[in-house]
Formats: structure tokens, sequence, C-alpha cells
């Protein structure tokens, strides 16, 4: 049983970003699979103030927040490569912000993108592509954002690489065109078929099913 | 001890802010002397829109020309940039987790909850005092944890979570001191009402957080009194 243990779901896109740092580390782990609709009394024991997935257990203590937790196995597995931060205090920085930035803009905006029709999905896409603009300025002569091998932020961005197609199927919408975002779309591919992390996308046609169910419900909520 | 000059490095901000008050109290810690370059509320200078194109926002940090936004990533910076000087994260993996996660906390919940608490009125204002107070029965049961007796989160030194809550902590203090709410309680909170006053006291804050006096009259200002 190995000394590692990771609480996840088998759709969660934060949960898959220990996964990622865990396979790429070559790390022993074990993985659980938590139903949110019915949390385990251990989740609910390890993560108190959130309840939620990721929740990394190593030697009987947990750590929760997925950034919270890249830094851990990257600080504690010191040995094992890739580095997922540069060495350099302005890299490790940059590396840091940009992953923040992740959180704050693109994944909200993209979300909003996809939950909403009409005028209300028109602003959100024009809000997420000023912030895409970013992203891919920042790629220019890179191949992932930590460079040659697959860094930080490349692993807190890795949920573009599968669901922006999931998204963009289920709603009918272009959420990140060719002509726009060159870089990014060549990214998207070569993180998606990246080693280690290929093997780990859950199933496309039952994430489909999710995100399709889960529009419906959300847009009949919705005040007319 | 930094050999840069003083022009070397530079605070973007404004003293009442909560997230500037961090970075300079860690480049304070390391003895690194800076220019604070104060921006004017309700206007952005072309230096910060030119250094934080991105949010737009206080603080950022410039250094030897090249720009770092966003206060709690800055002052992983600062610590890593003046490692020889005291650290202000611990050298644990775990301890480091655990002060990173409140840090997180502070940003992504309590920080959040604690606004407009002083201007908020009736039902509203009650709903939000009983957030807050939840989330400082939180944060006391991690001082206690984490500071195991000590007098800071991060033992007998001010340390990152220190640097993270203090500040929050410091504007509340005084909120408290306007009357009708008691947020900061002696009985609830014992460990955060002592830590308070010693992080305020502290050389490397003092000059940062201004006196309480100071504090009420901009909270006064916001009331519109």
């Amino acid at each position: 049983m190995a000394e590692v243990k990771l609480f996840r779901t088998w759709s969660s896109t934060f949960a898959l970003r220990i996964v990622w740092a865990l396979e790429v580390k070559g790390i022993e782990y074990d993985m659980i699979y938590e139903d949110l609709s019915n949390k385990s009394s251990m989740l609910l024991q390890y993560n108190p103030v959130y309840k939620k997935v990721p929740v990394l257990l190593h030697k009987g203590k947990p750590i929760s927040e997925s950034f919270v937790i890249l830094e851990y196995i990257e600080e504690t597995w010191t040995s094992k490569t890739p580095s997922l931060l540069p060495g350099d205090p302005y890299q490790r920085a940059m590396a840091r912000f940009w992953a923040k930035f992740g959180d704050d803009k693109i994944l909200p905006l993209i979300w909003e993108a996809f939950i909403k029709q009409g005028k209300d999905q028109e602003e959100a896409l024009i809000a997420a592509h000023e912030n895409l603009k970013y992203l891919e300025v920042e790629l220019r002569g890179k191949k992932f954002l930590g460079g040659e091998t697959v860094g930080f932020a490349d692993l807190t961005f890795g949920w573009l690489a599968n669901l922006v197609s999931v998204f963009e199927e289920v709603a009918g919408v272009t959420l990140i065109d060719h002509e726009k975002f060159p870089l990014l779309l060549t990214w998207m591919k070569n993180f998606m078929d990246a080693p280690k992390i290929r093997e780990t996308w859950p199933p496309r046609d039952k994430l489909i099913n999710k995100y399709r169910a889960l529009r419906e419900t959300l847009i009949a909520k919705e005040p007319k | 001890m930094a050999n840069s000059s003083c022009s070397d490095v530079k605070v973007l901000g404004a003293w009442p802010s909560p997230f500037v008050m961090r970075v300079r109290i860690a480049l304070n810690i390391k003895s690194v002397k800076y220019e604070f370059l104060e921006e004017t509320i309700g206007s952005k200078s072309q230096l910060l829109l030119q250094s934080n194109p991105v949010y737009k926002k206080i603080p950022v940090l410039i250094h030897g020309g090249k720009s770092i936004s966003e206060s709690l990533i800055i002052v992983q910076y600062i610590d890593e940039v003046w490692s020889s000087g005291p650290s202000i994260l611990p050298s644990d993996p775990y301890d480091r987790a655990i002060e990173r996660f409140w840090a997180a906390y502070v940003d992504d919940k309590f920080f959040p909850s604690m606004q407009l608490i002083n201007t908020a009125q009736g039902e509203e204002k009650a709903a939000k005092v009983e957030q807050v107070t939840e989330g400082l029965v939180l944060l006391e049961e991690a001082f206690q944890k984490s500071s195991k007796g000590k007098a800071f989160f991060g033992g007998d030194r001010i340390g990152f979570l220190d640097i993270a809550l203090g500040p929050m902590l410091g504007w509340l203090r005084a909120i408290d001191k306007m009357g009708g709410v008691k947020l900061l309680d002696e009985v609830k909170t014992p460990g955060l009402v002592q830590w308070v006053e010693s992080f305020c006291a502290d050389g490397a804050v003092k000059g940062v957080i201004p006196d309480i006096e100071k504090l009420l009259e901009i909270l006064e200002k916001m009331k519109g009194n």
C-alpha cells in the first residue's frame, strides 16, 4: 500500500492536476474515488474546511487545495524529476502568477461562456478571449509554459486541453478559435498527448453526458 | 542583507491596502530598503498599468526592472530572493503546506466575508458578522495548532501566515473599536486577540499598519461620517 493516497472524483479537473503531478514525477500512490453526493467520513475528516477533492494524504497527513498540494509534492519529492517549478525566483513567481490567473480569470469565464446563452454568452466569450490573449503571448517560443517539459502552470491549465472541446460540443459554440489562438491550440494538443498525461483523461463520452446534463439543469434554473 | 540600492526595489501600492501591507512587512523582515510609490485612490498610474497589465491592481513589486503581482506570490518571491534574511515560510514542506492553505483561505473566503461589514445594516450585517465569526473560529483553531504555544503562527517570529492574516485583522480590530460589533472576542478567539496585538507591535509591522486611530479615521470616512 502506497504511503501516498489521493482523494479524487472521476471527473474533477482539480484532482486531475494532482494525478498529473504524481504520474509525471513517477510517485507511487493509491487513488480513492469519492462520490460528492455522498462524501466519505474520511474526506470530511481530512478536509473539514472545504469538504472537497483533491486531498492528498501523505504518511497520514492531509493536504487540501490543488495549488498547495502541487507545491507540497514539488518540495517533498525533491529527487523526482521533472521539476514543476524552475529554480529562478522570478520564473517561479511567473509560473505561480499564470497558474493563479488561470483559476481567477480563464476558468470562470470559460465556464460562464459554457453555461450561458445569447448575450450573456457573447459577453463571457469576449472577456475570456481578452484574457486568453495573455496566455497566447506567454506561449511564444515555448512548447509548454514550463519550457520543454510540463510545469506548474501547464498542470493548472491542463483542463483546457480536454474540457474545451467537450464544452464546445455540448454548447454548440466555438470557445477557442484557431485563427486567434494558434499557439494555445497547439499547446492544448501537446498537453493532451504528453507522456503520462495522455493515459489519465476521463472518458470523453462520460464527460459529454455529465456536462450536457449540468448545462441543461443550469439553463433551466435561469430566470427568464 | 540586501546589497541592492533603494531604487532597485519599488513597491506600487496604497498604505491602507492590507495586500500592500503584506509586501512591505515582508521586505521589512528581510531589511530590504524600497521605494514606496503610492497610487492615488481612484486613478491608476501609467507605471501600474504597465507593470500589472493583467489585473491593473496593487501591490506590484518592481525589482531590478521586473514586476511581480499578487501579494502572496510577491511575499514568496521576497522570501526566495533574499534567502539570507530571516525565513518567511517554514522549512518543513508540511508546515509550508498548512501555512499556504490558510493564507489561501484568508484570500478566498475570509477576506471576502469581511467586505462592507462596517457599512452593512440590520439583517445583512448580522449575516456578515456570523460569517466572519465562523472564519475567525477556524483561524483560531489553526493558530493554536500552528503556534504551539508561541506568539505567532510562525512560532517565535512572524512568518508567511502571520503576514497573510495580520493586516486583515489589523483592520478588523479597528472595525471592532467603531462599536456595534465585537468580532475579535477574548472568549471565542483568545489566541487571535493576543496575536493581533503582538503582530501589530512587531518591528517589521510597526509603521506599515498605522495606529488604530488612523484606521478609525478612514473607517469613519467610509461610513460617510
